[in-house]
């Protein structure tokens, strides 16, 4: 969509494309390889120590820690690649007259976080190393008994762990006000606004990363230190959310599927960003922390946030991608299921957690069954409801619904609309003049 | 959106009659510690203000999506921005509240907590020492009357309950053999570390929990307010059995604190005595057996078949059917006993002799050259452990 939207051919480095994509595949058989060659009786099974991979656990855990190790680093290449495209992309690429401060807001949420990942992929890669290296070849950088630490691990991990969250969710935030611009059929309210709350954002995001691990011990000056910079990440944020609001204020509204899940993504994030508030006080936070009511935190930002986020900009430009339009009825279904599965499964884990469930254990004790039970009927509930969504989007592509038209819906605006659905594949060459 | 709010009210309605016998709350277990009830003042407090915030933000937007929708006829505006200085101060008033929410209503009492929190020193009447290792809690006192009191809690739920279907007992996964007891109204200092990996003690009611990392100290404090029994679990992903490794602590008054420490040191001094003396085969396969299941089974399998490759068998194995001792009488390096005593490196195969009695070692490795097809016939006594110590 980038380059639709800036008024360019295509990417910048089409070859670099080509590798950061092609880095994924073996990237992600590596990481599985071990845990298939498990199931026959090969090897050690697949990475143990959770996603965050902390030493000592992970430094005693069987190979599948070392191809977790090299997936990662190919993941890493690929990224930074990506991301180097992006921002070649958007700085030398744009149409004539678009200046930065005329950028559709998607292109400004991918700029941010192409410069989060190249800024914490390396940190990332550096951590994940010297965790190779203590594994192989008796170094100690997280080992007590050598003279190293344990907790470096958890700080250079978070470093690119916490921007991590934000590369995944500033995009979205970027295509959200288009999204509402449209089906209110009213321009986007406090674009500067916005476009220096992203810029906020990514430059927070690198100095938080400690509350991560609150509960591991720290001066009382570090600790009020990320309590306070945490805290101050929901400024930002509610400037957005405020943008957003402002923005279907007073329009004149109508409620595609698109636009259902662009509210119900500002409705359920807004619940992921509160109960963030609260976890960001030191002191409720030992019991927040590694319970299932931050597991519940957890999914409300990056499934309400995240995936929702992506349905709404799969829908919104669907149409375009494949000159075709999508079930309209199925669409709408399909958000009213997710929306309310989604909260089955994970409203009570706020309750299960505050009650003192800890996360990633294997069985339970007999007071958390019925919170559990609920979380598991509306865990399948939401899975089976996405083969909606997996239908409607495939039939969509095999040129089902109705032909589309260029601008596919009544208020869109933006360059992208301008092209035919779907959009030649060399588009915008010559490219458009922006006033 | 209110079918959101709906949602919650029908769930609300759904738990009600459940919560009736069920002994889960809607919050924070009740507190027992000036810490926990602190924790408890501060996340309620913030829980009314984002609750405030987010009913006043979705009472906006549903009167938006209701009255300014195209199928009612509202016409769309124009504006991109405040227009004006009173609409611009209008526009920044949310913000001032924002930041007032912030760094005042909840930054000032969270900063008072942490404060609390950290002070483990001030007025500390007890020291407490507790090592994490995969998959059970160390205690030792370090000071006063109790002070060379140390022992081990392990997980008391047997594996019928755990692997078979068993109906499960009331405290399923949350009961040990060896509970932890303390005094009330005493502030105790406590020091945390670990021998392997990183564990996190935690006991909600107590509104404590505070990472073991294995090579650090950190520390923690607690006052019980009133007797009874406490129960928490590992909050830090250790490993296989991190899910087993649960914290039962009694709070006891002070007087029946000091009986039970009068007591608990007669014990220890019975199971040193009881190294000295010698142990008929029989009934080192009997304690052998017991501390085996307790401590053994997790990875090497109650049938010692174990969980290949990362657990091996010990039936057959080359490592148990061979010596332990040399001539000399010295432990053969990585054979049986020094395995069990001293751990493997890089594995979870742990030192035992920081965690198990003279009897006990001697008992399970008895046991384990004479079960699960192994027929070494040997036996070991506790006197040679001690003296391999």
């Amino acid at each position: 969509m980038l380059p639709l939207m800036i008024g360019a051919p295509d990417m910048a480095l089409p070859r670099l494309n080509n590798w950061g994509f092609w880095l994924l595949p073996p990237a992600g058989t590596i990481l599985l390889m071990p845990l298939v060659l498990y199931f026959f009786g090969i090897g050690t099974g697949g990475a143990d120590a959770g996603w965050t991979l902390y030493p000592p656990l992970s430094a005693q855990s069987g190979w599948g820690i070392d191809f977790a190790i090299l997936a990662l680093h190919l993941m890493g290449i690929s990224s930074v690649m990506g991301s180097i495209n992006v921002v070649v992309t958007i700085l030398n690429m744009r149409a004539p007259g678009m200046t930065m401060m005329k950028l559709p807001m998607f292109a400004w949420g991918w700029l941010m976080t192409a410069f989060l990942l190249i800024a914490t992929i390396p940190v990332l890669a550096g951590a994940i190393t010297m965790l190779l290296t203590d594994r192989h070849f008796d170094t100690h950088f997280f080992n007590a008994a050598g003279g190293g630490d344990p907790i470096l691990f958890q700080h250079l991990f978070w470093f690119f762990g916490h921007p991590e969250v934000y590369i995944l969710l500033l995009p979205i935030w970027g295509f959200i006000p288009h999204i509402l611009e449209t089906f209110a059929r009213k321009p986007m309210y406090g674009y500067k606004a916005q476009v220096w709350s992203l810029v906020c954002i990514a430059a927070l995001s690198v100095i938080v990363w400690a509350h991560h691990f609150f509960t591991a011990g720290m001066p009382v000056q570090a600790l009020l230190y990320f309590m306070y910079s945490t805290m101050s990440i929901s400024v930002p944020l509610a400037v957005l959310f405020f943008c957003w609001i402002a923005t279907i204020w007073r329009g004149s509204m109508t409620f595609e599927t698109p636009m259902l899940f662009a509210l119900g993504f500002i409705i359920l994030f807004g619940i992921g960003g509160l109960t963030g508030l609260v976890l960001a006080d030191v002191a409720a936070d030992a019991q927040y922390h590694h319970s299932y009511f931050v597991v519940a935190h957890f999914h409300y930002t990056l499934f309400a946030g995240g995936i929702m986020g992506v349905m709404a900009g799969v829908y919104y430009w669907l149409p375009k991608m494949t000159g075709h339009m999508f079930n309209e009825k199925l669409g709408k279904l399909h958000f009213w299921l997710t929306v309310f599965s989604f909260n089955l499964t994970f409203m009570p884990q706020f309750f299960v957690g505050l009650a003192g469930m800890p996360r990633r254990i294997p069985d339970y004790a007999l007071q958390f069954t019925e919170f559990n039970m609920i979380s598991t009927i509306g865990a399948f509930a939401l899975g089976l409801s996405q083969l909606i969504f997996v239908y409607n989007v495939v039939t969509t592509w095999r040129g089902k619904g109705e032909k589309a038209t260029d601008g596919v819906w009544e208020g869109s605006k933006g360059l992208e609309w301008q092209l035919s659905s779907p959009p030649p594949h060399h588009s915008w060459d010559p490219q458009p003049v922006v006033k | 959106m209110n079918r959101l709010l709906r949602s919650l009210v029908a769930m609300l309605a759904v738990f009600t009659p459940l919560a009736a016998f069920a002994d889960y709350t809607w919050n924070f277990p009740e507190p027992a510690t000036p810490l926990a009830l602190d924790t408890l003042n501060v996340h309620n407090k913030f829980m009314l203000i984002t609750i405030v915030i987010f009913v006043v933000v979705l009472g906006i937007m549903l009167y938006s999506m209701v009255r300014h929708r195209k199928s009612v006829g509202h016409q769309a505006s124009d504006f991109t921005g405040p227009k004006n200085r009173k609409q611009l101060l209008w526009t920044l008033l949310p913000f001032a509240i924002l930041l007032y929410i912030d760094f005042i209503l909840m930054g000032i009492p969270a900063a008072h907590s942490i404060f609390m929190m950290e002070d483990t020193k001030t007025n500390a009447q007890m020291v407490l020492k507790i090592t994490g290792s995969q998959w059970k809690w160390q205690y030792e006192f370090m000071d006063g009357d109790a002070q060379g009191i140390k022992f081990v809690s392990n997980l008391k739920t047997p594996d019928d309950q755990l692997y078979k279907g068993a109906p499960k007992g009331e405290h399923y996964l949350l009961e040990v053999d060896n509970e932890l007891v303390l005094p009330t109204n005493k502030k105790i200092r406590v020091l945390l570390t670990a021998t392997d990996v990183i564990h996190n003690w935690w006991v909600p009611q107590f509104g404590v929990a505070r990472d073991a990392i294995p090579g650090f100290l950190r520390e923690t404090w607690l006052e019980i307010d009133k007797p009874g029994i406490y129960r928490g679990q590992c909050k830090e992903l250790c490993g296989r059995g991190h899910g087993y490794m649960p914290v039962v602590v009694r709070a006891v008054p002070e007087e029946e604190f000091k009986t039970w420490v009068v007591a608990k040191k007669d014990e220890q001094q019975a199971t040193a005595a009881s190294a000295d003396k010698v142990w008929t085969k029989d009934e080192l396969m009997a304690k052998g057996g017991e501390t085996y299941n307790k401590v053994c089974a997790v990875c090497h399998q109650p049938n010692g078949q174990g969980l290949p490759p990362a657990f091996p068998a010990l039936a057959g194995s080359k490592v148990v059917n061979a010596a332990v001792v040399d001539g000399e009488g010295h432990l053969i390096k990585d054979h049986h006993l020094d395995r069990v005593m001293n751990g493997k490196a890089g594995t979870a195969m742990q030192a035992f002799k920081n965690t198990l009695s003279d009897a006990e070692i001697a008992s399970v490795v008895t046991y384990e050259r004479n079960s699960f097809g192994n027929a070494m016939g040997d036996i070991i006594q506790p006197s040679q452990v001690k003296a391999l110590r």
